[in-house]
């Protein structure tokens, strides 16, 4: 027989359960939706009342977003963006942010982070002046080098922690050595943060591919980005959910998977570093 | 964050012998000595284009009248633009209201929601970590998508959310098909969407209380809620004032789900600053004025991210 102790104490373990699934049932709702939405044939998905579990599979709507439109184009442009931002990031960052942990170079720091702070909205106007002058809209250039100031950020301010974690004394042997500070920088530090370059790497990526709003100005017919595709779809679809869910599903279906792998970073990120999990 | 206790020259010396060892020819020798200038130059090279000289031309721009579908150039006009934002544009100052009161509704409800969050979740129990990984989706999660997502939910007559309010016996709502309720309905999604990332900053400063208050307050005598209130709630807040102002810094910004969803309608119930400004400059044009508004959206954020900073030194993390 169960005293009452403990039978208290199992109610309170179902309590509490009960109370966690309330919490994240939003959070797992709006995903599932999405994703039972994209498998729904059109009579399924706009039925009123909706099938919540029982409806029939079909793929569809991932069909009509290759053949209606240029999806792999607009894949292609997201990955080269985004590839290319993280690339031309860490080629910068990375030294920077190991200048900063090195010689405690607050101000530089500091600058980067007002540069997260500043709308990026300030910076839409010259940019549509300056690459419509230089011709450079609709290019992919012009959208790596404005991806960049959301990718760069995140790069210096989460790579500064992880260069400060390298120890101290294993670069001055090595400067002792007669190793330079590039060599230092090459051979000692930057293998000892690779964990963390990837972290970085992947979060850079992931914000660049999100990025809508710089996307939907300086991108044009032949550099546009998915987000930007999928918002038009909106329009042109209406009401076919089952189409605009599966591309909904597949622009956000990498992201979440890319985030999965480095969600120990995540908020670290967000924060730039204020907050360490 | 490392306090910046250390000078540029002091921090980590190297005993200057050192240096001749690794000699391989004078430039090797000057780039090694002004390694901590070159190891960033690139970076501020780049910052300096795309970010301080955009931001030099918005400000000189925003003292011209200039419209970029003209063939004529931009005409010096002084503070005319921000006489007009400040005086005379009674759209720019709902604007601004529309966006303080937008930031301050998510924020609220995003800091009640998170913290009890928080709290709720502040145990060893089983599916901690499938916890966490649920609640990094919404934060990473392709705007774009998420807003699809939330337009198709809100269909006023086939969406699933007027569905599942009619289970509760209310009377269905327009959500961001009424310029009433349009606000509300885009406060959820960031609700949503950001709860999260409070919750797991307020789970970051619980796990790093320390326990001897407690054990203190327990001999005492105090009840659970009184240790809540007087030692729980203090302890936390500058963890949970960091995590409000650095939400606070991107609700003020908030774009994308407004853009996707609503794009300020319906009759201008959701346009905030951002939207505003963006339609000044990409519908109409109108350089010079958009400008005068990104610089006092720049202010307004600039503001609120000062006390961030500020706030940040002061914590004690």
């Amino acid at each position: 027989m169960v005293s009452g102790g403990r039978r208290r104490s199992r109610l309170r373990t179902a309590g509490f359960y009960a109370l966690a699934a309330l919490f994240m049932l939003p959070t797992v709702f709006v995903f599932y939706w999405m994703i039972t939405l994209s498998l729904k044939p059109q009579v399924e998905a706009t039925a009123y009342p909706p099938s919540f579990f029982l409806f029939s599979v079909t793929l569809k709507g991932y069909r009509e977003v290759f053949t209606k439109y240029p999806f792999l184009l607009y894949t292609w442009n997201s990955l080269v963006i985004a590839a290319g931002c993280t690339a031309l990031g860490l080629a910068v960052g990375l030294p920077a942010a190991y200048s900063v942990a090195r010689w405690r170079q607050q101000r530089l720091a500091l600058t980067v982070l007002v540069a997260r702070i500043i709308p990026g909205i300030s910076y839409l106007i010259p940019w549509y002046i300056f690459f419509r002058h230089l011709r450079l809209i609709d290019t992919h250039a012009a959208l790596i080098l404005t991806h960049l100031i959301v990718g760069l950020p995140i790069i210096i301010w989460v790579m500064i922690g992880f260069f400060e974690d390298v120890p101290p004394d294993l670069e001055d042997a090595a400067l002792i050595d007669g190793c330079s500070y590039f060599g230092v920088f090459w051979r000692v530090a930057l293998p000892l943060v690779r964990p963390g370059v990837v972290a970085t790497a992947i979060l850079s990526f992931v914000f660049s591919w999100n990025n809508f709003l710089f996307s939907v100005i300086l991108a044009g017919r032949q550099t546009r980005t998915l987000p930007i595709a999928v918002f038009n779809m909106i329009s042109y679809e209406e009401i076919n959910w089952g189409t605009l869910a599966a591309a909904a599903t597949m622009i956000t279906l990498p992201v979440l998977v890319l985030a999965l792998i480095v969600q120990r970073h995540i908020v670290t990120g967000l924060t730039f570093g204020a907050v360490k999990q | 964050m490392t306090s910046p206790t250390e000078t540029a020259s002091g921090a980590r010396a190297v005993t200057p012998a050192v240096g001749r060892a690794r000699a391989s020819g004078r430039l090797g020798n000057w780039g090694h000595r002004n390694a901590r200038f070159l190891f960033p130059a690139p970076a501020v090279l780049l910052v300096a284009a795309i970010i301080v000289y955009p931001i030099v031309y918005t400000v000189w721009m925003s003292l011209q009248d200039w419209f970029a579908s003209s063939l004529t150039g931009p005409k010096f006009i002084g503070a005319a633009n921000y006489q007009k934002i400040l005086f005379g544009d009674p759209r720019f100052r709902e604007a601004v209201v529309r966006t303080l009161y937008f930031t301050v509704v998510v924020i609220a409800g995003e800091t009640v929601l998170g913290v009890a969050m928080a709290l709720l979740f502040n145990r060893e129990f089983w599916g901690r970590g499938l916890l966490r990984t649920l609640a990094i989706l919404p934060m990473v999660a392709t705007p774009v998508a998420i807003g699809l997502v939330f337009v198709m939910m809100y269909h006023p007559t086939l969406g699933v959310a007027n569905y599942l309010v009619s289970l509760t016996g209310l009377a269905p709502f327009k959500w961001t098909y009424s310029s009433s309720t349009a606000l509300y309905a885009i406060a959820v999604v960031d609700i949503w969407q950001w709860t999260p990332l409070i919750m797991l900053i307020a789970l970051a400063g619980l796990a790093s209380l320390p326990q001897e208050p407690y054990e203190a307050a327990h001999i005492d005598g105090a009840t659970s809620l009184q240790a809540f209130w007087h030692i729980t709630l203090p302890l936390l807040r500058p963890a949970i004032v960091v995590a409000i102002l650095f939400r606070a810094i991107d609700a003020i910004k908030t774009f994308d789900i407004i853009f996707i969803m609503t794009q300020g309608g319906p009759a201008n119930s959701t346009e905030t600053i951002n939207i505003l400004l963006f339609n000044q400059a990409f519908s109409y044009f109108n350089m010079g004025y958009a400008s005068s508004m990104a610089v006092a959206l720049f202010a307004v954020v600039m503001g609120a991210s000062l006390i961030l900073i500020k706030l940040r030194r002061t914590a004690a993390w």
